[in-house]
């Protein structure tokens, strides 16, 4: 049988992914890297690095950018609640996950952004669930109804009740690792468990251009020393906090990342590292930062890329939409990057249900996308002999009615074949006007119902849901952040 | 005469290609010929930018020529303004402005366009960088004598510290010395009106003209 050919898009040239690595590497050694983190100073410090205590300028040489690469493993495994179910992160596999930390939620019947609640970020874990093609769950809301300073936790501490998918996530504040690791460790019933078996990744995001700050420096090194995954998201602005030329953008995107990457392995030699992003094609007119930009996608192609030369698993944020409703470019933007993505063969794309330049989530909008990745899914799936000889036999016991349906063999691979959709409008004319005339969204928003209308199943046992209360309580009153909301909506 | 004229068309022209060099350089030939830095910054810098202003409104500027031909403006008022003088540097200006990104929040992309776009529009600008705490937004409007304070948030969860700032104005009986304004990705006309701010812009043309509208009418037009 001949194997289908997983189809690929790469946008560099050997010759210019050499160049820009090797213009990264120049860039930390001569110009360096600002590090506000006393820490991640001293194990510079230590390795020999040149260290300015007054500028907290840190230049890195090649030497320890090399060692720490090779320190760094290929792929990262990530394990359900359960701890049962692995997920490769690395080589071409493609994990989608919801698109983290929105401010704002639209709104289906007002059809207006509005602040998230406790209840929305219940009812978008329990979504991510069902959505098959999201094999990773994010912290994708701020609920606005739980003081600010324990936001970060609370996150994690419905999204572990409520689904049961390794977690994207990340700290708002120092003081948020402790409560967030406990909880993780409380699942896997030990921190040597939780080392063994990583449940989440943590997001750390460089500011551009060139600087770690002490939050995000710090997050690298708990998370190393935990064994907790880091995700490296290098975020330049095109022409506003980044150089304006792709190429140029990309030599600042690979310098911010490795330099996460060395504080990483000098925390913690042999740490998991994703190499990520989520860098914006500035928009000159606006001032904005266009997520569904094809130049955009074309940054977050060409990084993944060169992370691959790097030997390391690869995070982009494609496949979510600068659009304020469901309308056509939030179909135009995630499909496009959806698929971009897939071809590109980035492990980890979070941006599922994502709109208005990563602050907007939408529940309708992730069935949706959860359909796209689907579609995405089956692209790089290819296309592969299945049987031998291909068809020549099937001619010969076809009717002479000459149609396939009846076929065993079309029953025997359909579902194989075929991704099966259930959100895209694929009825006759006259069908769609008689069951209402509904858009994507609506149909979407009658799923959500069904979905949601039946119980919540109880993903983790009573005994655990106390110990992650009692964390989660006790985090909130070291903070003075008072009693914690209720999760009904 | 007609070199007068000349020069001043070069300023003009300095502004609206965004040449920094051109614009600095046309300021101290202007002072070495005797000229008037007044009819220099009146006749020569402004109808520049205000030239980019109209390219901009059209569609034919983007950020990078507003932001570019901002500096040169600033560059070239750097040279001429020490020769005008206390008295008339003031009656020129068109407000003195204390801007800063709030506190907890390290963005400052767009408070520095709105910084630089109020400069090249005649405003004295006062730009505390980022980071900035409540208490130290008051204190600087105070030592400046601003007629404005300027608070700019990325971040929703920062944009709150905007609140205070003004319950700190507030609590010091300061409120109704300066204007506040705000402005801001997360900011809304309705988060301005929630916290008893005085203004917002959804951008920096749009903050320039709100600072014109509420200011202390200067000569600077």
């Amino acid at each position: 049988m001949i194997r289908a050919v997983r189809p690929k898009a790469e946008l560099l040239s050997r010759a210019l992914i050499e160049k820009i690595v090797d213009e990264a590497f120049l860039l930390l050694g001569r110009h360096g890297v600002f590090v506000e983190n006393a820490e991640a100073r001293r194990l510079f410090r230590e390795a020999g690095m040149p260290t300015d205590e007054t500028s907290f300028k840190v230049l890195i040489n090649r030497r320890l950018i090399e060692e720490s690469l090779e320190a760094t493993p290929l792929t990262v495994t990530l394990y359900d609640l359960t701890g049962t179910k692995e997920y490769i992160v690395g080589h071409d596999e493609v994990h989608f996950d919801p698109g983290s930390a929105a401010v704002r939620l639209l709104d289906h019947e007002t059809q207006d952004a509005r602040l998230p609640l406790t209840a929305d970020l219940v009812r978008l874990a329990r979504l991510t669930e069902h959505c098959a093609n999201l094999h990773f769950q994010s912290t994708a809301l701020i609920a606005s109804d739980v003081p600010k300073i324990i936001a970060d936790s609370y996150r994690l501490f419905i999204g572990l009740q409520y689904c049961s998918k390794p977690v994207v996530t990340g700290l708002f504040r120092t003081g948020g690792f402790r409560p967030m690791a406990e909880m993780l460790a409380a699942v896997r019933g030990g921190a040597e468990e939780l080392r063994r078996k990583p449940l989440a990744v943590f997001d750390a995001c460089p500011s551009p251009p060139l600087k770690w700050s002490d939050l995000t420096a710090q997050s690298l090194i708990d998370c190393a020393r935990a064994g907790i995954p880091s995700q490296l998201i290098s975020m330049g602005l095109t022409g506003a906090t980044s150089p304006v030329t792709l190429a140029g953008t990309l030599v600042q995107h690979v310098a911010e990342n490795l330099a996460g990457l060395v504080i990483c392995q000098m925390a913690r030699r042999g740490a998991r590292v994703i190499f990520g992003g989520s860098p914006a094609a500035f928009d000159m007119r606006k001032g904005t930062t266009p997520m569904g930009a094809i130049e955009t996608m074309m940054i977050d192609m060409a990084y993944a890329q060169i992370g691959k030369y790097l030997k390391l698993p690869t995070h982009a944020y494609m496949g979510l939409s600068d659009a304020k409703v469901n309308d056509s470019q939030a179909g135009l933007e995630t499909g496009m990057g959806a698929v971009l993505a897939a071809l590109a063969g980035i492990n980890v794309v979070s941006g599922a249900g994502m709109l208005d330049f990563e602050s907007t989530q939408s529940l309708e909008k992730l069935l949706i996308d959860d359909e796209i990745c689907g579609m995405a899914y089956r692209l790089v799936g290819g296309i592969a002999q299945r049987d031998e000889p291909l068809a020549l036999r099937l001619f010969e016991s076809l009717g002479p009615d000459g149609q396939f349906l009846s076929l065993p063999h079309t029953r025997r691979w359909y579902k194989a074949e075929y991704a099966l959709t259930s959100l895209a409008d694929r009825e006759p004319y006259d069908a769609w006007a008689g069951q209402g005339r509904t858009s994507m969204a609506e149909r979407a928003h009658g799923r959500l119902e069904r979905l949601l209308a039946a119980p919540a199943p109880l993903l983790v046992e009573p005994g655990l849901q106390r110990e992650l209360r009692r964390i989660m309580e006790s985090d909130a009153e070291a903070n003075g952040a008072g009693a914690l909301p209720g999760e009904a909506g | 005469m007609e070199s007068r004229e000349r020069l001043l068309a070069a300023m003009t022209e300095a502004i609206v290609a965004g040449d920094k060099t051109a614009a600095e350089t046309l300021a101290g030939q202007a002072l070495s010929a005797g000229l008037d830095p007044h009819e220099v910054i009146e006749k020569g810098y402004i109808p520049g930018i205000r030239k980019v202003g109209e390219l901009w409104e059209s569609g034919e500027y983007f950020l990078p020529e507003l932001i570019g031909s901002a500096e040169c403006m600033k560059a070239a008022l750097a040279v001429l303004k020490p020769a005008l003088g206390a008295a008339r540097a003031k009656e020129l200006s068109r407000g003195k402005v204390v801007i800063g990104t709030i506190e907890g929040d390290i963005h400052d992309i767009g408070k520095n366009l709105v910084a630089a776009m109020l400069s090249a529009n005649g405003f004295d600008v006062l730009d505390l960088g980022a980071d900035v705490k409540p208490a130290r937004f008051i204190e600087a409007a105070r030592e400046a004598e601003a007629d404005f304070i300027c608070l700019s948030a990325l971040l929703t969860t920062t944009m709150l510290n905007q609140r205070r700032v003004i319950e700190g104005l507030k609590e010091r009986g300061l409120r109704e010395r300066f204007k506040v304004l705000v402005g801001g990705a997360p900011v809304t006309r309705k988060w301005a009106e929630d916290i008893g701010a005085d203004g917002y812009g959804e951008n920096a043309l749009a903050a320039v003209k709100l600072a014109v509208e509420l200011g202390p009418k200067g000569r600077f037009r």
